[in-house]
């Protein structure tokens, strides 16, 4: 039945290479832990996507329930968490994942560097990475003052003033973040909320998908 | 045409660094100005914050000395990375202020302790004596140091 399906569109559309050239191909024995177990260490960068597509669906289903307004964001999330069903299980996806996010392209980022794999030709592919490994941790930073309590406020505080401290610009990056020169609240709130669900998961798929096609073109890098 | 498109977004997002803020008014305190010794108090006073579309009562505090006849008033904030300062919190320094966050310090006069985290003194407030009471006025970068 399936096949028929798959068939019938296939004669139509042709999407038998589509397919083929994103999914099939070779994975070298130098990276395949079924073939040296020690290979692990390859799987780092797969796990980082991973991860990262668990937060994108676990953070859509939160945003069901979430309100980025200062009046009822932390009962928004009490409510998540403690009143609907599973709530504490998609929350605690999205709260876990976001620091083995962290941890997970922090190890792929070492193995890179220690297998030589930044080399060239594969620069340009490093400069994407550490660009992704800045939207990372933009999102862990948006995203911690979000359910808008003291500890999420006052990380933020020190956090706006670390901003702060950049020479010249310093004062402009912090009220472009702050959305207030002295206050930080109701339009705080709402800025990171849209730079942590618009603007830098936008940012995450494009240099994403930079850095996956630079890969097909250029292969895994070659054993030790 | 991408101008076209961009200017209004971009305008739109900066708006909060191009805004005009008026300068604030002064805030009468509950503390006797005739009070006031050599000795830093904590004085608090609460004020209506407009914050966008969210109006609120908001407490804040000073540290508040007489230096002769001059009345200074410090901000608690720690101008290494924002937590608040107390006079006198670490025993082994009972005359400056401390910082509980990465233990900076800064002498009475807020001028802040080399090699300790803070980059700057404390923060001044304008203030003003109004029928034997205290009002605080806005913030300013320390003027005595």
């Amino acid at each position: 039945m399936l096949n028929k399906l798959y068939d019938w569109v296939d004669e139509r559309l042709d999407i038998t290479p589509i397919w083929r050239d994103i999914a099939d191909h070779e994975v070298p024995e130098h990276v395949n832990p079924a073939h040296h177990f020690s290979a692990f260490v390859y799987c780092f960068g797969g796990l980082t996507f991973f991860i990262t597509v668990i937060q994108i669906l676990s953070g859509m289903f939160l945003t069901m329930y979430y309100v980025p307004d200062i009046e009822n964001a932390w009962e928004s999330v009490y409510y998540l968490q403690n009143e609907v069903a599973f709530g504490e299980i998609v929350r605690g996806m999205h709260h876990w994942g976001a620091s083995l996010v962290v941890v997970m392209i922090f190890l792929h980022t070492l193995r890179v560097f220690f297998t030589g794999s930044y080399k060239k030709p594969r620069e340009l592919n490093w400069i994407v990475g550490v660009m992704l490994f800045g939207v990372i941790l933009g999102l862990s930073f948006t995203g911690y003052l979000l359910p808008w309590d003291m500890k999420a406020l006052f990380a933020t505080k020190v956090g706006i003033e670390i901003a702060a401290s950049v020479p010249v610009i310093g004062e402009s990056i912090k009220i472009l973040l702050a959305g207030d020169s002295t206050i930080l609240g109701a339009q705080t709130l709402t800025r990171f909320f849209a730079i942590h669900v618009f603007f830098l998961p936008a940012a995450l798929l494009g240099l994403l998908a930079a850095h996956f096609i630079m890969i097909r073109r250029q292969g895994i890098s070659g054993p030790l | 045409m991408a101008a076209g498109m961009l200017m209004p977004m971009v305008r739109f997002a900066v708006d909060p660094i191009l805004q005009e803020h008026g300068a604030g008014d002064y805030i009468l305190t509950d503390q006797a100005v005739a009070d006031l010794t050599e000795e830093p108090v904590r004085v608090d006073f609460a004020y209506e914050q407009v914050d966008a579309w969210y109006t609120s009562e908001v407490t804040s505090s000073a540290w508040v000395y007489k230096e002769g006849d001059k009345i200074v008033a410090l901000s608690p904030v720690c101008k290494h990375l924002g937590c608040t300062v107390n006079w006198a919190a670490d025993p082994e320094h009972p005359t400056q202020f401390f910082c509980p966050c990465h233990a900076g310090r800064y002498e009475k006069n807020g001028q802040n302790i080399a090699g300790t985290p803070p980059l700057g003194p404390l923060d001044e407030y304008q203030v003003e004596e109004r029928d034997g009471y205290l009002a605080i006025g806005a913030v300013q970068a320390n003027t005595i140091v």
